[in-house]
């Protein structure tokens, strides 16, 4: 019964967007292989609820009319071979059905050559660090001041009173819209994962490895998402914000951070 | 037949129980050991479920109010090995003590020292894996996964988690053997290896994937171990080794190990669809292979849980592809149950209520499945409450309810009373609601993108958390039902069961008294194979 009310409940709110309270489903998200990753996740799920329509339709019936109370006599029959050719059959039909169009997407998800941007991501216990490579920019991005503040057992602070609680950094990653941009991903101590639902992004950062991913965002915004990969006491507290923006404001942006970097190394020179 | 056997020998000194403790802690009785699994694995529920409740209450709102973030992890981390280790394969290795020699006509299990031998390493491994909990750094945080090199920094608790993991795998690997020797060595003379009831096949394919993987698993932890202590570099990159490689060899054991914790479940639905269907079990031989292929297939899948560590395009594709592939026995396996029940004469006493929850949530947990097989898809699926949800699903309303069927199934052969069917019943609506309530809603936490151990969240994912923390709660409650029906059975409050206890059940179980003597089929049954309902 619950499973059909929330079945009901996806098929009425599956459109709904992806931050509402209630969000149900995956996010389309805003890359061309997001979508596609979409559309391959709402594909399996409606040949799951054809099959189950079907499979739990039988049982349900069955469950109905066989029943001793309603005078059901026992049949004697106990195998047919015509019967399991066909149920060994079909569901090796519907797997090929599937199995094409996954293959497809996870050629082209795999597809890192000639990147805009390369972004050098390393995890550390417990935030991360993007290193522009060619640009001479990097940064740690951790947790936001607020968030921290607030996550505190007896805070005392209402975490609906913060801001994308816990889904707040710092220094937000910035790329610009329509660019490939690629990701090299390592870790300096434990196995981590960067994962962005609206890029449809994840990958483990692994010390030793350097992991390869990518993503070309076609909408800019704010796009938020955590550490997938359990990476200790504070696996809840390292989350991710990639901010997409037009590439004339990625320029000015990057042009602010070595201004910054510079007066960075001043400063250090100075006090050394 | 066999009660006067039984009869005949009770005077006799060696072949009735040891007054006091020593009927236990000597115990060579199928029947006592399988007793005490049985109960080892109730305990062990009730322990790994109030730590699931810690959980839940600490997620039940966003912000941290009752444990901070390190304890959360030792939770976790603790529910998932005592619920693993701890209920759901005891559990199993408890009714294949009872049941087995009475469904093959044998007298005893083929090794019966062994036998207390592996029963009794699981409370001493059980007591150390639980003193981790006041050691200094507190119990193991990493995830019963155990990924270096996260697990390392585990703090005194670190050898004793090894340990108490290899004593788990020796008690394991003892016990499959003694389940495989006795199904291969001391069936009933008719009984060929295709007339063999389900839930003996389905053990028997078990046994012999836990000889397979446990070495395995045992090999991971101490490379583990080594690396901690004696300087080797296995799976630490700053000296040359591979944290990926311990993904590779865990789920090489990971997989099969989920099929260690499903295959006896399917053997115990197999038995009792058709004992309440009024009806042979369909297509029994096609059932036997559509496991062995589960079995078989375990074994070339176990990447599909590493689909993000970065491997080669035609690995995952491999993966892939052999993943599908199991849908094609498991669907076998759900349309014979189906098949079973079309025009069977069915009653709905507890253990087929149970058993056909069984049907529809672990079909569920089947599709979540499937959509998990999709590597594009499980990019996103991975390591969030997506995942949680379809484990446990299959391993909940799965595993679980098919432990519980089989207890309401065969308690009164082993009591010689019926529980109380009323309150079984009801401990199955308040179960079945309830786990769906708390299970439901985990699909669409991770979809919307709740990464799995956290132990606090964006406000977004406040509504369903909650939902599920209340059916946690309901759910935890209704399992006092159980415990108190269980009880009052073995204290035979119930009604007296017949020898058949249920109308007309096919089986050699069935052909022996109730409650089952302490001793049965010490001369093997001559006409032991029904096949056919009368």
């Amino acid at each position: 019964m619950i499973r059909k009310l929330c079945l009901a409940a996806l098929v009425l709110l599956g459109s709904t967007g992806a931050n509402a309270d209630w969000a149900l489903n995956m996010p389309k998200g805003v890359t061309t292989l997001s979508a596609e990753t979409y559309a391959i996740h709402m594909m399996v799920f409606w040949w799951c609820v054809a099959i189950a329509v079907i499979v739990f339709g039988v049982m349900i019936y069955s469950l109905i009319r066989h029943r001793k109370a309603a005078g059901a006599v026992p049949a004697k029959f106990s195998h047919s071979m015509t019967a399991e050719i066909i149920w060994t059959t079909i569901p090796i039909v519907i797997l090929l059905i599937m199995t094409v169009p996954s293959a497809e997407l996870l050629i082209k998800l795999e597809d890192s050559r000639d990147p805009d941007i390369t972004v050098v991501t390393t995890a550390y216990q417990w935030r991360w660090h993007y290193a522009y490579q060619g640009e001479d920019v990097e940064f740690f991005s951790s947790l936001s001041r607020t968030s921290a503040a607030a996550r505190r057992k007896g805070s005392g602070i209402d975490p609906e009173t913060v801001d994308n609680y816990l889904l707040d950094v710092d220094r937000p990653l910035v790329v610009p819209k329509g660019a490939k941009v690629r990701f090299l991903l390592t870790s300096n101590d434990v196995v981590h994962a960067w994962w962005v639902p609206e890029l449809s992004i994840k990958k483990d950062a692994i010390p030793g490895f350097m992991n390869e991913t990518w993503f070309k965002a076609e909408v800019a915004g704010v796009y938020r998402g955590q550490c997938a990969e359990l990476c200790g006491m504070d696996h809840g507290y390292m989350p991710i914000v990639v901010e997409v923006v037009e590439p004339e404001a990625y320029q000015a942006w990057l042009v602010n951070e070595k201004d910054r970097v510079a007066q960075v190394a001043v400063a250090d020179g100075e006090i050394r | 037949m066999s009660a006067t056997v039984a009869d005949t020998h009770a005077e006799h000194e060696h072949h009735g129980p040891v007054a006091g403790w020593r009927r236990w802690l000597y115990a060579t009785n199928h029947k006592d050991i399988g007793t005490m699994y049985l109960i080892l694995s109730l305990i062990m529920f009730f322990v790994g479920g109030v730590m699931a409740l810690i959980i839940r209450t600490e997620l039940f709102s966003p912000g941290l109010q009752f444990v901070n973030p390190a304890f959360f992890n030792q939770m976790t981390t603790m529910h998932a090995l005592i619920m693993v280790f701890g209920a759901v394969m005891p559990a199993f290795v408890g009714l294949a003590n009872w049941m087995v020699p009475l469904m093959i006509g044998a007298p005893d299990m083929a090794l019966p020292r062994m036998n207390n031998w592996s029963f009794w390493i699981l409370p001493v491994a059980f007591a150390m894996l639980a003193s981790t909990l006041f050691m200094p750094g507190g119990a193991p945080a990493s995830g019963w996964t155990m990924y270096p090199p996260l697990v390392l920094q585990t703090g005194d608790a670190f050898p004793f988690l090894i340990f108490s993991v290899h004593l788990l795998g020796i008690s394991s690997i003892m016990g499959a053997i003694n389940i495989i020797v006795t199904i291969v060595n001391m069936r009933a003379p008719d009984m060929s290896l295709l007339k063999m009831p389900m839930f003996v096949w389905t053990w028997l394919i078990t046994a012999y994937l836990l000889l397979a993987v446990m070495p395995v698993l045992a090999g991971a932890v101490t490379m583990l171990l080594t690396d901690q202590f004696f300087g080797t570099s296995f799976f630490l990159a700053a000296g040359g080794g591979d944290p990926v490689m311990f993904q590779h060899i865990f789920w090489f054991f990971g997989h099969p190990e989920v099929y260690i914790m499903i295959l006896p479940a399917f053997g115990v639905v197999s038995e009792i669809i058709p004992t309440f269907s009024r009806k042979p079990l369909f297509g029994h031989d096609s059932m036997v292979y559509a496991a062995s292929s589960i079995a078989f297939l375990s074994f070339i899948v176990w990447a599909h849980h590493m689909f993000t560590t970065g491997m080669p395009l035609t690995g995952q594709l491999f993966f892939m592809f052999a993943t599908m592939l199991i849908a094609v026995p498991t669907g076998v396996k759900v349309f014979n149950w189906t098949a079973t029940m079309w025009r069977g004469a069915m009653s709905f006493e507890t253990p087929m209520l149970f058993a056909l929850a069984f049907l529809f949530l672990f079909t569920i947990g089947g599709f979540s499945g499937l959509m998990l097989a999709i590597v594009p898809a499980d990019i996103q699926y991975h390591d969030s409450y997506f995942v949680v949800a379809h484990f446990h699903y299959v391993l909940v309303p799965g595993s679980v309810f098919a432990v519980m069927a089989a207890v309401y199934y065969w308690m009164p052969k082993w009591t010689g009373h019926y529980y109380d069917e009323r309150m079984g019943k009801l401990h199955f609506w308040l179960s079945t609601i309830f786990v769906n309530v708390t299970f439901f809603p985990m699909h669409f936490l991770g979809l919307a993108g709740m990464p799995r151990r956290i132990p606090d969240y964006s406000t977004q994912f406040a509504d369903f958390n909650s939902i599920a923390s209340i059916g946690a709660i309901g759910f935890g409650l209704s399992q006092l039902l159980f415990a108190y029906n269980v009880i009052q059975c073995v204290r035979k409050k119930g009604s007296t069961a017949t020898d058949a206890v249920w109308d007309q059940p096919q089986g050699l179980e069935w052909t022996v008294p109730s409650p089952a003597p302490y001793h049965t089929f010490e001369t093997p049954p001559t006409s032991s194979v029904k096949t056919t309902f009368s």
